[in-house]
């Protein structure tokens, strides 16, 4: 049973003034358990307010959220306790950021569950270490933290009420090439070890085709594609068109397919065209016009 | 919510009002707002109002957003509406222990209200046809004065026009904070006032976090622009009255001419 779905979602901005919008149009997505879905779409293409209303953050026009099969908006009063279920870390998390110390900053999300002081700590220690922030960290003013470190604590803040849906909105943008691939991976073993869900938003091709099972590719507010990452990486041409791209290693394999050498046109990380390529190029007996 | 605040917003369209000098725009909200104040009785009220009303009118904009604009302050309204009623003297209508109302207290009311209506409409005719740069540039144009006297003129004009130029990004920004602190469960539509004021302080912080980073980029960026104040500064758009400018103040002297004449001859209809 899928954990979250959207039915027939419609939303649309300012209705009724000159300025009206519609952001998302009749997009409907089913998303199991366990999954981890990258979300792809260029500027405006409506995936920042689709996964506004994954949480109730913004409330569709038309058209239902269903999480474990029930309607967030049923009880329109209880939609915070949808907001612990689905965490939701926004674009540069880090400017969130308020409390005295970066330890009860974490607590915030964790206390207005509910939870006692001593549970709320627990959990904001154990969101630390996937994070990896240190602990003499915790004790200092979030102000004086790094920029990773901001956002490693800021995303700590979400990971703390253990949500059953994990929502990152672009968590790299802005992060050196050693930061990016040092969260990734946090937020990869984070997803293995809890086994929860994780909808990851981001303009790197190469960071989803790393981690993502299947991609939502949004485009005009419509949803393009819902599919395993390899067959959605695999339309490159119909990417292209909607203002994305295909990671490049997979673009690479695309070329070299259409100049005869035989290889998974799919290909995903460097890792496996190297695998793909030594062999053939062995065979071709390491002659110097290789192509 | 938060993009619901129209107040002190430009809308761009093609009117008499929008070409208008800005200089004479504010010389003429002052004027309106003046008008409003010294009406002592219902008639020059009335041709008070009617003024303003045409330049809403004018400025091809749906009333729609003038309306809005009122919105924030309804409760101001309302409430010194309902003081107003209950501090009139005179004899009174209607009794109830201590508690009196009086026809001049409605009068007085009925007048306040009608005050403090038009004055959010005769600024909000002012700030929905001029660009807030244009704006700046009037006020510092028409405070260019006051510099002989040593107040720092141009100074004041950039910082207003800095802070205009921002109150958009902040409330988007304060949009942004708020989703995110919701979305960490944070309850701001329920509980009392000081649970209210308290669920505040995860939206405060960062935003004036964000203000002062915001204000040491810009300082940053002018400064690397070399800017060092208004001293031998040019203007890209020059300000020159036109024959629209014109016809508006023949306007205002009329109504001025009209106003005063009513004003004089006809018997107050409200007791100060």
């Amino acid at each position: 049973m899928p954990i979250i779905e959207t039915k027939n979602l419609t939303c649309i901005y300012g209705q009724g003034t000159p300025f009206e919008k519609t952001a998302v149009e009749d997009v409907s997505i089913s998303i199991e358990k366990g999954e981890f879905v990258g979300v792809i779409g260029h500027t405006g293409s409506g995936k920042s307010t689709l996964i506004q209303t994954l949480n109730g953050l913004i409330r569709p026009t038309s058209g239902q959220v269903l999480l474990d099969g029930r309607d967030i908006w049923a009880e329109p009063k209880k939609i915070r306790s949808v907001r612990f279920r689905v965490g939701m870390v926004f674009q540069y998390p880090e400017y969130q950021l308020f409390e005295e110390t970066v330890l009860k900053d974490i607590m915030f999300g964790p206390k207005n569950m509910g939870l006692s002081d001593s549970e709320a700590r627990e959990r904001a220690y154990e969101a630390a270490r996937f994070t990896d922030l240190k602990e003499e960290l915790l004790t200092k003013s979030p102000f004086e933290l790094s920029g990773g470190e901001k956002r490693r604590a800021a995303i700590a803040g979400v990971i703390a009420m253990d949500p059953e849906v994990l929502i990152l909105d672009e968590p790299t943008a802005g992060l050196d090439p050693r930061g990016r691939d040092v969260l990734l991976s946090q937020i990869g073993q984070y997803h293995r070890e809890r086994g929860n869900t994780v909808l990851l938003v981001s303009h790197s091709m190469e960071d989803i085709g790393r981690t993502a099972d299947r991609l939502l590719v949004m485009s005009g507010g419509h949803k393009q594609y819902l599919a395993p990452t390899r067959e959605v990486f695999s339309h490159g041409e119909e990417l292209e068109a909607m203002g994305l791209r295909v990671p490049q290693i997979t673009k690479i394999m695309q070329e070299l397919i259409r100049l005869g050498v035989p290889a998974d046109p799919s290909t995903l990380t460097v890792d496996e065209a190297v695998k793909q390529l030594i062999p053939y190029f062995k065979k071709r007996g390491g002659s110097k016009n290789a192509l | 919510m938060l993009s619901d605040i129209t107040l002190g917003q430009y809308f761009p369209a093609r009117s008499v009002m929008h070409r208008a000098d800005p200089r004479l725009k504010i010389c003429l909200t002052i004027f309106s707002i003046v008008l409003i104040f010294s009406a002592g009785n219902f008639y020059s009220l009335a041709l008070a109002v009617g003024y303003i009303i045409l330049g809403m009118a004018l400025s091809r904009i749906p009333l729609k957003l003038y309306l809005r604009s009122l919105k924030p302050i309804l409760f101001i309204i309302v409430f010194t509406a309902v003081l107003n009623i209950f501090y009139g003297t005179g004899d009174p209508l209607w009794q109830w222990g201590f508690i009196k109302i009086t026809r001049n207290g409605l009068l007085n009311s009925l007048f306040v209200s009608i005050r403090i209506i038009t004055l959010i409409l005769a600024s909000s005719v002012l700030t929905f046809t001029t660009s807030p740069t244009q704006l700046t540039d009037a006020i510092e144009r028409l405070l260019k004065p006051l510099a002989k006297l040593g107040v720092p003129v141009h100074e004041f004009a950039m910082m207003m026009t800095i802070a205009l130029r921002f109150v958009p990004l902040l409330l988007e920004e304060t949009d942004k904070i708020m989703s995110a602190q919701k979305a960490r469960g944070a309850d701001m539509e329920s509980g009392g006032i000081v649970q209210r004021i308290k669920a505040l302080v995860p939206v405060l912080i960062p935003l004036f976090v964000s203000a002062f980073r915001r204000a040491f980029d810009l300082a940053t960026a002018m400064e690397s622009r070399c800017y060092n104040g208004g001293e031998g500064r040019t203007k890209m758009k020059q300000l020159h009255f036109c024959s629209v400018d014109w016809a508006v103040i023949m306007s205002a002297m009329l109504v001025l001419g009209a106003f005063l004449a009513l004003n004089i001859l006809l018997p107050p209809s409200i007791v100060r």
